[in-house]
């Protein structure tokens, strides 16, 4: 009697499980399995907006191995992650360490850096053009007054990453240091009163406490910041001409696969593209979770 | 000792924000000049001659009006869709018990590891297979499905005591009472939270209207801006003008959910 009762109860609560998860699966399985399959099946076939598909095997895959643009591309934006995360964590890490010190101002502070997280990035790229401006930009001028030559911000090719990179960092920054400052106060005071007691310098106690016990969040913001700046191209698009010679030197996998799959409608091979960025980042972030054990301390 | 270290702890903070927030006031600054003022070298600090006109030229070259309405939508579509798929979802993962209940999500939660560019080409043929490409409906779609929500709302779901639903059962609750009467207020937070975090996301998505929408007046104003930079590049003091236009309101409005946000972003740590 009980046993059917809870049988019963048992099926009308599975029923019940799979109909409260059904919008979620349908659109799942449309906007993510599908695509996921469609786009590998997309690899293996010369698709553009022309003609039908056809199967070309891994053609598109040799055609990678032997494309100069790809393999620039993938340089570059390695030295955009290279240039740019450690600088993210490094100022992220200071400007939550002392946002949490500060005894005055901290929420005005807090406030004031966190702007560039909830301002589009078009905008930021519009206000950054005009800062890099040649002629009339605040920071060539600026320069000029010092007497320091002028700079082609986004025209010079060994430059422009590292201008892209500075946009980057400085709108990236504001978010991270609220992760940071999240981890920061999760640290029990306790600790540092024994480290003070025990007359530790506010240096000793930065690199014995603070770091080792905030080591969980740093991965995890370090995870998260790999893997948005492999992912770079608002900034690249939105601040450098697409003709532009500096665009040769600016061009990040992802820019490439944009245009290669919506510029020049080269859709196979831009899906094969696609699924190298996939392998790439899922690599990256599989060392990275392999090697936290050599730094990362978990309580 | 004390005095020295806490001056430095303000003159770091000092500067951050004024490289933070120095770059906006100089927008600010730039529009509200003439366009001589705009390029003179060396530059003024605060405008001879301050004008509001750059702002009234740019409104008339360019939609805000339009771009700033098909954001809003674009924007509610997306996080009305996805406040009750993400928490019916949330609920049946952390309340209910069926077979396959774990498998399924970890299949879910799989996806958060998938680059969203593997999906986009197949996205933009669904769209053109339905026919709606260069649509409100087709900017939003893509959105209404988010791993990452699912899984905001099932912890917060998971939270709730579980005698609060066996109670409504032995009374004769439906499950679908439960969670609509019980559940879906008592996480009301954890919602506003990812309501917040996707208008942020949707506000500043670039890549899909640029691909699926050809005309400007089908934007969302993070991509119409871009077609600005475009167009008219010369006059400095009216793309300002534009710039101020679609960063004010946004700025406003953090300021009233700051805590929202500031949290939300600190739970998640999504992308921001």
């Amino acid at each position: 009697m009980i046993n059917q009762k809870t049988t019963a109860m048992g099926q009308k609560e599975t029923m019940a499980g799979f109909l409260f998860l059904l919008p979620l699966l349908i659109g799942l399985s449309i906007f993510y399995f599908y695509a996921f399959f469609q786009n590998i099946f997309i690899s293996f076939t010369d698709m553009s907006s022309f003609g039908k598909p056809a199967y070309i095997g891994l053609e598109n895959y040799k055609r990678l191995l032997t494309d100069p643009k790809f393999w620039r591309s993938l340089k570059t934006t390695f030295k955009y992650v290279a240039v740019s995360v450690p600088a993210v964590m490094v100022l992220g890490t200071l400007v939550a360490f002392f946002l949490q010190k500060a005894r005055k101002w901290s929420s005005f502070f807090r406030t004031a850096m966190f702007l560039p997280a909830v301002t589009m990035p078009a905008a930021i790229g519009l206000l950054w053009r005009w800062l890099y401006n040649y002629e009339f930009g605040l920071i060539n001028i600026i320069f000029s007054q010092l007497d320091i030559a002028r700079i082609a911000w986004l025209s010079e090719p060994a430059l422009v990453v590292y201008s892209i990179s500075i946009v980057l960092i400085w709108s990236m920054v504001s978010t991270q240091m609220i992760i940071l400052l999240a981890g920061l106060q999760n640290i029990p005071t306790m600790y540092y009163e024994a480290a003070e007691i025990d007359g530790a310098s506010p240096f000793q106690s930065f690199f014995k406490i603070t770091l080792p016990l905030l080591s969980p969040t740093l991965f995890f913001v370090t995870i998260i910041s790999v893997i948005n700046i492999f992912q770079i191209f608002d900034f690249i698009f939105l601040m450098i001409q697409p003709t532009a010679l500096a665009m040769r030197y600016a061009m990040s996998l992802v820019y490439y696969f944009y245009d290669r799959a919506f510029i020049v409608f080269d859709k196979g091979y831009a899906a094969s593209l696609s699924m190298v960025l996939f392998v790439i980042i899922l690599l990256i972030t599989i060392i990275q979770f392999v090697f936290q054990k050599k730094w990362v301390h978990y309580n | 000792m004390r005095s020295k270290n806490s001056a430095l702890i303000y003159i770091f903070l000092l500067a951050g924000t004024i490289i933070t927030i120095g770059p906006f006031i100089w927008m600010f600054l730039t529009s509200v000049k003439t366009y001589n003022e705009a390029i003179k070298t060396p530059p003024t600090l605060f405008p001879e001659i301050f004008q509001w006109v750059n702002y009234k030229i740019i409104m008339e070259k360019f939609p805000f009006g339009i771009l700033y309405f098909n954001t809003f939508l674009v924007v509610a579509m997306v996080v009305a869709g996805q406040l009750v798929i993400s928490s019916m979802a949330g609920y049946a993962f952390a309340r209910l018990r069926f077979p396959g209940r774990n498998v399924i999500f970890m299949i879910v939660l799989g996806l958060l590891m998938i680059p969203g560019q593997i999906f986009l080409i197949p996205h933009y043929k669904i769209m053109v297979g339905l026919k709606i490409t260069n649509t409100l409906i087709a900017l939003a779609i893509p959105g209404l499905f988010n791993v990452f929500g699912v899984f905001l709302l099932r912890q917060v779901f998971l939270t709730i005591p579980k005698e609060l639903d066996e109670a409504a059962i032995v009374d004769g609750c439906g499950y679908f009472r439960i969670y609509s009467l019980i559940m879906l207020p008592l996480a009301k937070s954890g919602m506003v939270s990812l309501a917040i975090l996707t208008s942020l996301w949707t506000w500043k998505n670039l890549m899909w209207p640029l691909i699926v929408n050809r005309s400007l007046t089908k934007m969302t104003l993070s991509a119409g801006l871009a077609f600005l930079i475009g167009e008219h590049t010369t006059y400095y003091e009216q793309v300002m003008a534009g710039g101020i236009i679609s960063v004010l309101p946004v700025i406003i409005l953090f300021l009233f959910f700051q805590r929202h946000i500031v949290e939300g972003i600190a739970v998640s740590g999504i992308k921001g």
